[in-house]
């Protein structure tokens, strides 16, 4: 983000508000005045412009390939090269006992579990490798935690091989060089002025197709992961901002755990109970790692617990404690100028017209529309800040939200509560149904219960 | 609200269903002459069973309509069928016939992205499979049972275009590349890309220019298959696939078919290892098909030759007549109040053979039966000759109509 300010501050955009902490998204720049721009998510960049919503945009290059692997006939053009946020995606197992290239695990009888937050390019990787028996786990993030327990491979950016030997992996090839790039609807290319605003931008023409470099042999592992012992019950514990809470009700509990939060990111903590083992990862990916008995257990938000439910409605997963922090109310917003106040009042609105509804829980929006009669309705998956969708790029939002003010201070209105939403403890029912294993889950749930009411 | 049908699919009017139900009767009816059996697999079926080298191309996977299931958490996709023979392979092996050798028809559909969306995304099929034989035999039986069904059809004079991926692999081989060069070199020959030799630099620049030419060549004869053995000069490896191919053209020769060799014609599917063929009717490719012997144990089941064919029904609809005369049928009109006597007549009608319907059908009608209030009687005219008759009973009109009489109080 530094680095695009700076490259649009060179080219004399004169843009204010601009920068990390940025708490409107929408930007008007001096020099171009008819000029109207907007801050989202990275990986929403390319399937914005794509959709025509925007004419131009700036993202990376892995984000690009990334909705091209599903979406060919995208109407894109990459039209520079910007010369700066360099990076590989890098294809990695881990150190200690992954296969040696992509041919050795090609060849393989057993299946390979493929984690990344690039699912789309993971799945045409496995084409190419023509893999017998392969599943691919999309992922919110921290990808690095997967091998060798909870996938066989991860796709994953980095800037240097050497951070991915430092976590223990080892990258065996890279998918894409990338860097960042100016990128144009091709239909606003044809039917539009743009000449100006993008001759102001320095940079290069975008390289023909040329294949990714080679990855280095560096030798020796800066560390060794082991993974998660298959006896051991596997515990799930979210990073970010949840951490201190979950560490208060460990602390509580009486349960010693070491390093979490961790402020060297490690991802795999010593807990202090015989028989368990924790690993740390992202709350949204929790339920499908949970239903893929990856893990026994695990702390996440009843929101994310019901966005996989919406999708996988016999899902083994299942909620054993509330543990009442990080209250939310997943709600359904719309403009303030929208001329209803239910889902019923816009169901009428907008009968014979496209409904597009924005949201992280692209499940639960679905599952809303469709209940609430929403007609013609798309849902747009966003990866964050889905506030600055409104009023223009969506009609729609299924959020979440703690005190509305966020909704309020973008000029937008809560028309329908759909569910609150706190932490909780789920486990997976076939774990339960092992005695050996239930006897833990049970432990560990009498436990926090008890750190949870005191 | 939009009501646009998907792109690249398309709904069949009942002119077009009536030729298509033409195609699929054809084909149903040849093909269980020649004791083949019909089957059906599902429209649903795991992404995996199309992954694994030597069945779909990487190029056709990412064209697939692939997605998670409702219970799809463990991360294993399904894919709505993008070929017929990969599940056909899948079902033999999951519940063996009691006999090795299996003949098996069906009608399917199948789904594979096309990106301007101007021509099919789903396209349907008729295809017969021969699991168990990989004798020249089997191969004629299944090229003149096509060309058969297509002449129950009609199409007379449909050209065969042969090839041999035996043959192709063998080529290949004399040029040492690497294997994944060579197998990514067969895929596009396949895909129908023939411009990917010109693109190779190889260290071999003779070698390939002979392959070019060769794949370039037109023959039909099997001495024309003996001239590309000697020119070539690869004894050892050219040997047995030409023998293969020699013997299924003799056999063609023999029955006097008419066909084509054309190796640069074998355009198909990666599971393909022998004889490949095409049908041309014109410049109208209506169907082809291959050998794969290699599939079935490729996917885990034991050693087992296999060939089939499938007929392109899309475009086999296009080029057939089904112009059917008009319906003989009966059309009932009644007055308010004897609909009942309306129903009860009509059911006579067809019990007796008769279309007796209560509009007008797309074929239109022969006769109209207007039945009076009071239930009296019926006036029958011939809609062509505008001839009235009056009749009291429902037997008195099938007399008129010279049908088979089934009496008033039949039990039936």
């Amino acid at each position: 983000m530094a680095q695009t300010a700076a490259m649009l501050e060179a080219a004399g955009w004169g843009i204010d508000g601009y920068h990390v902490n940025a708490c409107i998204y929408r930007l008007k720049s001096t020099r171009f005045p008819a000029l109207a721009a907007k801050i989202f998510h990275e990986k929403d960049i390319p399937v914005q412009v794509a959709a025509g919503n925007y004419d131009l945009g700036v993202c990376g290059l892995d984000w690009i390939e990334e909705l091209l692997a599903k979406y060919r006939s995208s109407a894109l053009v990459k039209l520079k090269n910007l010369d700066y946020g360099q990076g590989a995606l890098f294809t990695a197992v881990s150190a200690t006992g992954g296969a040696a290239n992509l041919a050795e695990l090609a060849a393989g009888r057993n299946g390979v579990r493929i984690a990344s937050e690039y699912p789309n390019l993971a799945e045409s990787l496995a084409a190419r490798l023509r893999l017998r028996c392969f599943s691919i786990f999309p992922l919110w993030g921290a990808a690095e935690a997967y091998p060798p327990d909870s996938a066989e491979l991860v796709v994953l950016p980095r800037r240097t091989q050497e951070e991915l030997l430092e976590r223990g992996l080892r990258p065996i090839s890279r998918l894409l060089d990338f860097k960042a790039y100016l990128i144009a609807n091709s239909d606003s290319i044809k039917d539009k002025d743009l000449a100006e605003v993008v001759a102001s931008i320095g940079g290069s023409l975008p390289p023909a197709d040329e294949p990714p470099a080679a990855v280095e042999d560096r030798g020796g592992v800066a560390r060794i992961v082991p993974g998660m012992p298959a006896e051991d019950l596997k515990l799930a514990l979210p990073d970010g901002h949840q951490q201190r809470h979950v560490r208060g009700i460990l602390d509580k509990a009486g349960i010693k755990i070491s390093d979490y939060p961790s402020a060297e990111g490690n991802r795999r903590p010593e807990i202090g109970m015989e028989g368990v083992a924790v690993k740390v990862i992202r709350p949204q990916d929790m339920p499908l790692q949970v239903a893929n008995g990856n893990f026994d257990l695990a702390i996440t938000g009843r929101d994310w617990l019901a966005e996989h439910h919406h999708q996988f409605p016999q899902s083994p997963v299942t909620q054993l404690l509330d543990l009442k922090y990080g209250w939310v109310r997943v709600v359904a917003v719309v403009s303030q100028d929208v001329a209803a106040d239910s889902a019923e009042g816009l169901a009428d609105l907008y009968r014979g017209k496209c409904i597009r509804v924005a949201s992280e829980y692209i499940n639960i929006a679905d599952h809303y529309a469709r209940v609430n009669h929403l007609g013609d309705y798309r849902v747009i998956p966003t990866w964050g800040a889905t506030e600055a969708f409104l009023p223009e790029d969506a009609d729609l939002l299924i959020e979440n939200t703690e005190t509305g003010g966020t909704i309020a201070r973008h000029n937008l209105k809560i028309i329908d509560k759909l569910f609150e939403s706190t932490a909780c403890l789920v486990a997976n029912t076939a774990s339960i149904a092992k005695a050996a294993r239930n006897s833990r889950i049970k432990k560990i749930t009498a436990l926090l219960k008890k750190a949870v009411e005191a | 609200m939009s009501l646009e049908k998907c792109k690249g699919c398309r709904d069949l009017s009942p002119g077009e269903m009536a030729r298509f139900r033409a195609i699929e009767d054809a084909f149903r009816e040849t093909t269980a002459k020649w004791g083949y059996q019909e089957v059906r697999t599902p429209t649903l079926e795991y992404l995996n069973l199309f992954t694994a080298a030597g069945t779909l191309t990487p190029g056709m996977l990412n064209r697939v309509y692939s997605f998670l299931d409702w219970d799809g958490w463990s991360g294993q996709r399904v894919v709505l069928r993008p070929d017929g023979t990969i599940p056909i392979a899948r079902m033999y092996i999951d519940s063996p016939p009691k006999e090795v050798a299996a003949r098996y028809s069906y009608v399917v559909n199948t789904f594979i992205f096309e990106e301007t969306g101007v021509k099919a995304r789903e396209r349907w099929q008729c295809a017969a499979e021969l699991i168990g034989a990989n004798t020249a035999a089997a191969n004629v039986e299944l090229i003149t049972l096509s060309l058969e069904v297509l002449s129950g059809l009609g199409l007379n004079g449909v050209e065969v275009r042969l090839s041999h991926a035996g043959i192709i692999q063998a080529l290949l081989a004399g040029l040492e590349l690497s294997h994944g060069e060579q197998d990514r070199i067969f895929d596009q020959l396949l895909d129908g890309d023939p411009d990917v030799l010109e693109k190779l630099k190889p260290d071999k620049p003779e070698l390939v220019k002979t392959l070019a030419l060769v794949l370039d060549m037109k023959g039909k004869s099997s001495g024309f298959l003996k001239n590309i053995g000697a020119m070539v000069g690869d004894a050892a490896r050219l040997d047995k696939p030409l023998a293969d191919f020699i013997a299924t053209i003799e056999l063609l020769d023999e029955l006097g078919v008419n066909y084509q060799i054309n190796l640069a014609s074998g355009r198909g599917f990666e599971y393909y290892t022998g004889m490949i063929y095409h049908l041309f009717s014109g410049e109208t490719n209506v169907g082809g098909g291959g050998r794969y012997d290699a599939l079935v144990p490729q996917m885990g089941g034991r050693e087992t030759p296999a060939a089939g064919f499938a007929l392109y029904m899309g475009r086999l609809m296009e080029l057939i007549d089904t112009d059917k005369p008009a319906d003989a049928g009966i059309l009932i009109r009644h007055k308010p109040g004897a609909a009942g006597a309306a129903f009860v007549i009509a059911g006579q009608l067809r019990e007796s053979g008769f279309t007796a319907c209560f509009g007008a059908a797309g074929g239109g009608y022969a006769w109209t039966l207007d039945i009076a209030a009071d239930k009296a009687g019926f006036v029958l005219t011939n809609v062509a000759g505008g001839k009235k008759t009056t009749c009291r009973t429902p037997t008195e009109v099938l007399v008129q109509l010279g049908g088979n009489i089934v009496a008033e109080d039949s039990p039936t």
